[in-house]
């Protein structure tokens, strides 16, 4: 090993000059392809190949029970896809969905975390009890729920005649299958933005606060004049995380109500996987995957515009 | 923000809000506390009530559902839900799968973080914009092209079906690339100076530092990977080579007279999980914190 090159690494591009800086950068680069090589292999294989996938079988009229493209069909799956009534009707359900949870649960949390940020001592303990639901199997939550959803003698049920209010039909109505559905998913979930605010709040500079008490401020102007404005990155951060997620709802609606009822809260991953798997229909499913595709990635890349911005304050040293 | 990515844990340096800042602050504080109290108790409703009503026997349970108390605790339930579902293997399925996919994935994402942090190779550039875009990529809602993709490679069935679309995780390059580029430069440059390949500089110099960042992706990998639904359900369609998830749903809508028995199996589905949670809180909180906020 050469004793000339010193920190090959750091410089970016490194003239040629000599021949031992030649094979030293050579060697940098063989060695950066060569730890990126397993990545990238299973990156193309199954990250990226589903899509490419995806997007020739929704060309085709290919079935999930035999093996096999079918036949070319051109964009007449899209078609179909586009003007389904069943399509557009699961795609508001997700969507509803997710204007039922995302306002929920991107304020409760950050009420919550303001709130604990005040507390001084047993801190952990909140944020233990409000994330350990996250990592609880989204079949264990809903047989709880099922359970204390019972009408007229589950828990939850029981909870609404104790404050004197009629609780709704939680699996048998849509209203109520709505209902339960987003209480369900803002305990299951409520963790997360939890922890997200928490972190937030900790980098928030304790002096600001301290000024701030000394110029006489109160909790409330506090809260409202520092933390919230001082945190409006992770706010942001916050809402399209959780915009992604919840329209990316299938768990939680499939195994309590099955979409029902009557498919009246289907989401727009059971309604693939209902004609991809039910009906067969591989390649309409995948127009419809698609379709969903484009909607998710255009959130995403405003999520990774947003990431790198953030990313690039952090290291620009790079 | 730009500091949760540093290897120091900044549980420690939670901001002490003092409460010694006038009667009006305490009082609030004191309302906070309250507040928090209620909310954590009522949080906490859904495991205590699913842990009682699985130690209550059943014809109690019937005449009130909804009762908190019983005059005859017992763990019926619990071996009655262990002789009729092959929970056993689902515990077998699920803990080999997430196992696999935490090795795998810890693996290969820091391998390609550390040449992403650490060596300016030609093509870095490309590489980091793919990973990028890998981000974008909605798994959970391609698996219908994935399902065809597998049944093509034949690989349907297999806990490989479930292990490899885990392994290329974008968010854990990041992880990686972020912990890796903060180690100090001139560890690694000695290290050259003495002769070190740059595997030996990634096995043996890089991935001792990096474990706050390896516990925060394994971690997370476990959990996501023991969580996961749509997938395994595709996949995995005998009852013995389910995962818990899978498994556990399909007790729902059953008999309606042994709550007692499902509420246990749930209790059975939940405790591995939350046993790690509390044996590990404070590396998944704070690699929940660092993977979001980056």
């Amino acid at each position: 090993m050469t004793t000339t090159t010193t920190a090959p690494a750091y410089s970016p591009s490194t003239p040629a000059a000599g021949g031992t800086e030649r094979t030293a950068a050579s060697r940098v680069n063989r060695a950066g392809w060569l730890f990126s090589t397993p990545f990238l292999v299973t990156y193309v294989l199954f990250l990226i190949g589903p899509v490419i996938i995806g997007l020739v079988i929704s060309l085709f009229n290919t079935t999930t029970v035999t093996p096999g493209l079918g036949g070319w069909v051109g964009v007449s799956n899209y078609k179909e896809v586009l003007t389904s009534a069943d399509f557009w009707a699961s795609m508001w359900h997700s969507v509803l969905f997710t204007l039922l949870t995302t306002p929920l649960l991107v304020v409760l949390p950050l009420i919550f975390a303001i709130l604990c940020a005040r507390i001084v001592r047993h801190r952990w303990f909140f944020r233990l009890v409000f994330f350990a639901p996250y990592v609880v199997p989204s079949s264990a939550v809903c047989l709880i729920f099922a359970f204390m959803y019972t009408p007229e003698t589950g828990l939850i049920t029981k909870a609404f005649n104790l404050v004197g209010l009629t609780a709704p039909n939680f699996l048998g109505s849509v209203g109520g299958a709505w209902f339960g559905v987003t209480l369900l998913t803002l305990w299951w979930t409520f963790g997360l933005n939890f922890i997200l605010y928490t972190a937030g709040i900790q980098d928030i500079s304790e002096e600001v606060y301290e000024a701030s008490a000394i110029d006489g401020a109160s909790p409330w102007q506090q809260i409202t004049r520092i933390t919230v404005p001082l945190l409006r990155p992770t706010i942001g951060l916050v809402l399209i995380l959780q915009i992604l997620a919840s329209l990316k709802v299938f768990d939680q609606i499939y195994i309590l109500l099955a979409g029902g009822p009557g498919n009246k809260t289907r989401p727009v991953i059971e309604y693939i996987y209902d004609t991809g798997f039910t009906s067969y229909r591989g390649g309409y499913a995948a127009a419809a995957t698609m379709v969903y595709l484009v909607v998710l990635i255009v959130i995403s890349a405003v999520w990774v515009l947003s990431r790198r911005d953030n990313a690039d304050t952090a290291t620009t040293n790079a | 923000m730009t500091a949760t990515l540093t290897p120091a844990a900044r549980t420690s340096a939670e901001p002490q809000l003092k409460d010694d800042s006038g009667t009006g602050t305490k009082v609030f504080n004191r309302l906070a506390a309250t507040c928090m109290v209620l909310f954590g108790l009522i949080w906490l409703v859904p495991f205590v009530f699913a842990v009682i009503t699985s130690l209550r026997p059943d014809n109690e349970i019937t005449a009130n559902p909804s009762g908190w108390w019983s005059n005859n605790w017992n763990l019926h339930a619990y071996s009655s839900a262990l002789q009729d579902n092959p929970i056993g293997w689902w515990y077998l399925n699920s803990f080999i799968i997430a196992t696999l996919s935490v090795v795998f994935t810890v693996v290969v994402c820091s391998m390609i973080g550390f040449a992403l942090a650490q060596l300016n190779f030609r093509g870095r550039g490309v590489v980091v914009a793919a990973v990028l875009i890998g981000l974008m990529v909605p798994t959970q809602a391609m698996v219908l092209p994935q399902f065809i993709e597998f049944r093509f490679l034949h690989l349907l069935g297999t806990y490989w079906a479930l292990i490899l679309p885990a392994i290329a995780a974008p968010i854990a390059v990041f992880v990686y690339q972020a912990f890796m580029k903060g180690l100090p430069p001139a560890l690694i440059e000695a290290a050259r100076l003495d002769g070190a390949s740059w595997w030996t500089i990634y096995r043996r110099v890089c991935m001792p530092l990096c474990r706050p960042a390896t516990s925060a992706v394994a971690i997370l990998t476990f959990v996501m990977s023991w969580n996961a639904f749509l997938w395994p359900l595709l996949v995995l369609t005998q009852t013995k080579s389910q995962t818990i998830p899978v498994g556990l749903s399909g007790l729902i809508g059953g008999s309606a007279n042994q709550y007692a028995e499902v509420m246990a199996s749930a209790v059975l589905g939940i405790l591995p999980l939350l046993a790690v949670f509390l044996i590990f809180q404070r590396q998944i909180v704070q690699g929940v914190a660092q993977t979001g906020i980056k």
